[in-house]
């Protein structure tokens, strides 16, 4: 078995192929449903009303999106220039602790929610930072450090969470005290549970993609992540776009934190994030790093676990679904991407 | 000559296909034994492709090799070693860390084998350098060799072998023409004791000189098939390039100012890769400076310098008064135009567009961004105008750069660096793998910009391009710069032992 390059891909080729993808996706939730015993059209039947059935469904997989848009947008904001960012996990952390530092009486109306929010971006972009100057000066490969990084992270809040930032009234939860009003994100219509770090989300995916296409620093993070050493030679500050990226990146990642803080849960805990850091990962991939198709894939991904969720107490299927889905829509659009742009040839 | 058990290779009707191009267009040759059969043919002709598939490491689409009368299986280059095929390729594949001995036995036995079959090994190996030619040292390690010793290594590697047929791909191209004369009379010994030869190649002084029959390539096809003796060079270079194109020649021009001043510049090794030795250097205003010598010999290191890659270690460089700060985006800003040695790698960004390609240096400047904002359409303009003025083919400014040839890749990086109207104009390796055509339009390109006023450096490991279009010639070895020689006060000859180091200690 041989790979022959297509020099031009087809549209026929770079639309089907993706699609064939999903369409192998379902089937395997299909398959994975009979073997839980379960009708598998019925089992993807509930997994859809599960996610969008309902405007409660729906808002709920809005909700679960957010944070993962935004994780999604670090990492395709970093991989774009070839900047491996596994750590949105502790840039994530890193937001939900500022949101508490500020929210929780620091600071009132009207200035506690734009300046935790900055506050936010900044501390998740100086956890990315450390890794990044390690690879520019030292050469550390920034895979393995951004990925430490998480746990080191997750114990730091752990320790916040039992010390300095215990709630008195928590009865013995670890956990944060509550914010503030003034410091939750409010809801965007009265009444329906979803609030404005939704539209920041969206928000933001227009900023990045207006980055990238429109501004010399787009142009320059595209070009170090294409080929770094044509960009060197044309002059672009190699190492300079790689710290703007890596503050970009995790500043971005920040906000999921403090989103979900701010917005929804209204403090901090350390199961606050499920893996969101980790599953933006997912979401890039999926987007194929585009800035735009990160919210689609992100709602893709949300609409999964949320649907997942509600399908596994009707249908007794396993939640573990929802990761073998995702783990197999991954690799399904791994090898799309891939045969796009290579022909096998079998002798 | 006829006798059909001569016959020890034959190609018949090869082809292969890349996706619309046609590499190799039903390609047929023989080889007999005792002979040499040249293969020539411009670059992109399909020469390389049907090497590779002789050798395996392509599998044709159609057609088959024989050898010695038996079908070789295709896609196997294990099978075609046994069948007596050895290959040399132009990129030496050799193991820098070991021996000579130890390379020539890889892959052939174990390594951890008794004492005697090293012995054994030695011997062989001794005899064969002495039948051959081949003067190389068994115990010397590979990486403290010389580009023309490691090509002695890599043939007596398939001697070793039991190669009866011999395949050099380009052999000449990093040999100084000493060494060149060195190569042919070990070919000729092969020759004399059964061996056959296929010899590709561009030059066609050498095909004239070794081959008994040529075989030309172009565009994939067999276009002509001659014996030596009865053809000229002028016929041979018609056949190779279908039609006569003349290739520009520079009339002398008189020098201007110096324009950038090189004194005493030491830069550090890199690797195996020499840095410049005290080097001292004028490039003045309307003069092409050719700097000549075999690749790896400091080359690098200067084109990186004034690229604004590299900072000289010791020395100075001055234009217009000492430089203060030094990097590619301030050698772009002081006028200097940078062609590099590797279009596709350095040059530009393949799954960036042309336009992309074509600001990648100069995005930064007002007219292709405000305030951080990129003005694509400015960027498209610009690209356009570069694509009409400087003849690039191709689907337009949208398309993506590796869709191109080289040549067409060339001169859109010929157009964003000599638009802006430069001073200065490094030209490492400007037509290497380019066609005919190609070739001529840059190095008339070349010319006029000097004609217009710019210092010229072209960098090249092909004397005869040096010759063709310097006004002034330095040779450079081992990151040490010879004086410069101007046009035709020196022949290629008494540069070729420039290249391989002589006259240095005389100069320094």
């Amino acid at each position: 078995m041989r790979l022959d390059p297509i020099a031009a891909p087809p549209l026929s080729r770079q639309i089907g192929l993706p699609a064939l993808a999903l369409v192998a996706t379902l089937l395997v939730a299909m398959a994975l449903a009979l073997i839980a015993g379960a009708d598998p059209l019925a089992t993807l039947g509930l997994i859809a009303k599960g996610a969008f059935g309902s405007k409660f469904a729906a808002l709920e997989t809005l909700n679960r999106a957010t944070p993962l848009i935004f994780t999604g947008l670090a990492v395709a904001v970093a991989f774009r220039a070839k900047l491996w960012n596994i750590g949105a996990e502790a840039q994530l952390y890193a937001g939900a602790i500022v949101a508490v530092l500020l929210g929780t009486g620091a600071l009132g109306a009207p200035l506690v929610l734009p300046v935790s929010a900055l506050a936010a971006m900044l501390a998740g972009a100086l956890v990315l930072l450390g890794p990044v100057v390690l690879k520019t000066r030292l050469g550390v490969d920034e895979v393995v450090t951004t990925l430490l990084l998480n746990f080191v992270m997750l114990l730091f809040v752990s320790y916040l969470l039992e010390g300095p930032m215990k709630d008195p009234m928590g009865m013995g939860w670890p956990k944060s005290p509550a914010l503030i009003k003034e410091a939750r994100l409010p809801r965007i219509v009265d009444g329906l549970r979803l609030h404005w770090g939704f539209a920041l989300a969206l928000i933001a995916a227009v900023v990045v993609w207006v980055i990238q296409s429109r501004t010399t620093l787009g142009f320059e993070m595209r070009a170090v992540g294409q080929n770094r050493e044509a960009a060197r030679f044309a002059g672009m500050p190699v190492n300079v776009v790689l710290v703007k990226t890596a503050l970009l990146s995790g500043g971005l990642a920040a906000l999921a934190g403090w989103s979900e803080v701010a917005g929804l849960k209204g403090h901090l805990s350390s199961d606050l994030s499920p893996g969101f850091g980790y599953t933006g990962i997912i979401v890039a991939m999926l987007a194929l790093l585009h800035p735009l198709s990160v919210v689609l894939s992100a709602l893709f991904v949300a609409a999964i676990f949320v649907g997942s969720d509600s399908m596994s107490r009707a249908a007794g299927v396993p939640t573990y679904i929802a990761d073998m889905l995702l783990a197999t829509a991954l690799l399904f659009m791994v090898l799309a991407l891939m045969l796009t742009r290579y022909r096998v040839v079998w002798k | 000559m006829s006798d059909p058990r001569d016959l020890v290779m034959r190609l018949d009707r090869i082809t292969k296909r890349f996706g619309a191009l046609t590499a190799n267009d039903a390609i047929s040759l023989t080889l007999r034994r005792g002979e040499v059969v040249a293969l020539l043919g411009e670059n992109g002709a399909g020469k390389t492709t049907l090497m590779n598939i002789l050798f395996g490491h392509y599998v044709a689409d159609d057609g088959r090799v024989e050898v010695f009368g038996e079908p070789l299986p295709p896609g196997n280059p294990r099978a075609a070693l046994a069948a007596g095929v050895g290959m040399v390729h132009q990129h030496f594949t050799l193991a820098d860390n070991l021996t000579v001995l130890d390379n020539i036995r890889l892959g052939t036995e174990s390594l951890f084998s008794r004492g005697a079959s090293r012995a054994t090994a030695r011997a062989r190996v001794e005899a064969l350098s002495r039948d051959f030619g081949l003067a190389v040292h068994p115990d010397a390690r590979v990486g403290s060799l010389t580009v023309g010793e490691r090509q002695r290594v890599e043939i007596l590697k398939a001697l070793y072998r039991n190669a009866r047929i011999l395949i050099l791909d380009e052999p000449t191209a990093v040999l100084t023409p000493q060494e060149a004369e060195a190569l042919f009379a070990t070919l000729r010994r092969a020759i004399a004791q059964g061996l056959s030869i296929l010899f590709i190649s561009h030059k066609l002084h050498e095909v004239m000189a070794i081959a008994d029959r040529c075989v030309v390539l172009r565009h994939g096809k067999v276009v002509g098939e001659v014996a030596t003796a009865e053809t000229s060079g002028a016929e041979l270079a018609a056949m190779m390039v279908g039609g006569e194109i003349a290739l520009p020649e520079a009339r002398p021009a008189t020098a201007g100012k110096v324009l950038m001043r090189l004194d005493g510049v030491t830069t550090p090794d890199k690797g195996a890769a020499p840095g410049l030795k005290r080097v001292t250097l004028d490039l003045r205003a309307g003069e092409i400076v050719g700097l000549a010598g075999v690749s790896g010999n400091g080359q690098a290191a200067l084109a990186d310098l004034i690229s604004g890659l590299i900072l000289p270690g010791s020395g100075s460089v001055s234009m217009d008064g000492p430089l203060a700060r030094w990097s590619p985006r301030e050698a772009i800003r002081q006028g200097i135009a940078r062609i590099p040695e590797d279009r596709h790698k350095t040059g530009t960004i393949a799954d960036f567009t042309l336009t992309e390609n074509a600001v990648l240096e100069g995005y930064w400047q007002t007219g292709f961004s405000k305030a951080g904002l990129m003005d694509w359409r400015a960027a498209e303009s610009f690209a356009e105008g570069i694509i009409a003025a400087y003849d690039v083919r191709c689907p337009g400014p949208a398309a993506r750069i590796r869709l191109l040839s080289g040549g067409n890749m060339q001169k859109l990086i010929l157009g964003r660096v000599l638009e802006p109207g430069p001073k200065i104009i490094l030209a490492n390796q400007p037509v290497r793998g380019l066609d005919v055509g190609a070739i001529a339009y840059v190095q008339s390109r070349l010319i006029a910009a000097r004609d217009g006023g710019a210092a010229v450096l072209l960098i090249s490991e092909d004397l005869d391009e040096i010759m063709g279009l310097a006004d002034v010639i330095h040779v450079m070895s081992e990151g040490r710069l010879s004086p410069g020689f101007a046009r035709g006060s020196k022949t290629a000859a008494e540069l070729g032992l420039w290249m391989a180091g002589q006259g240095f200690d005389h100069a320094a």
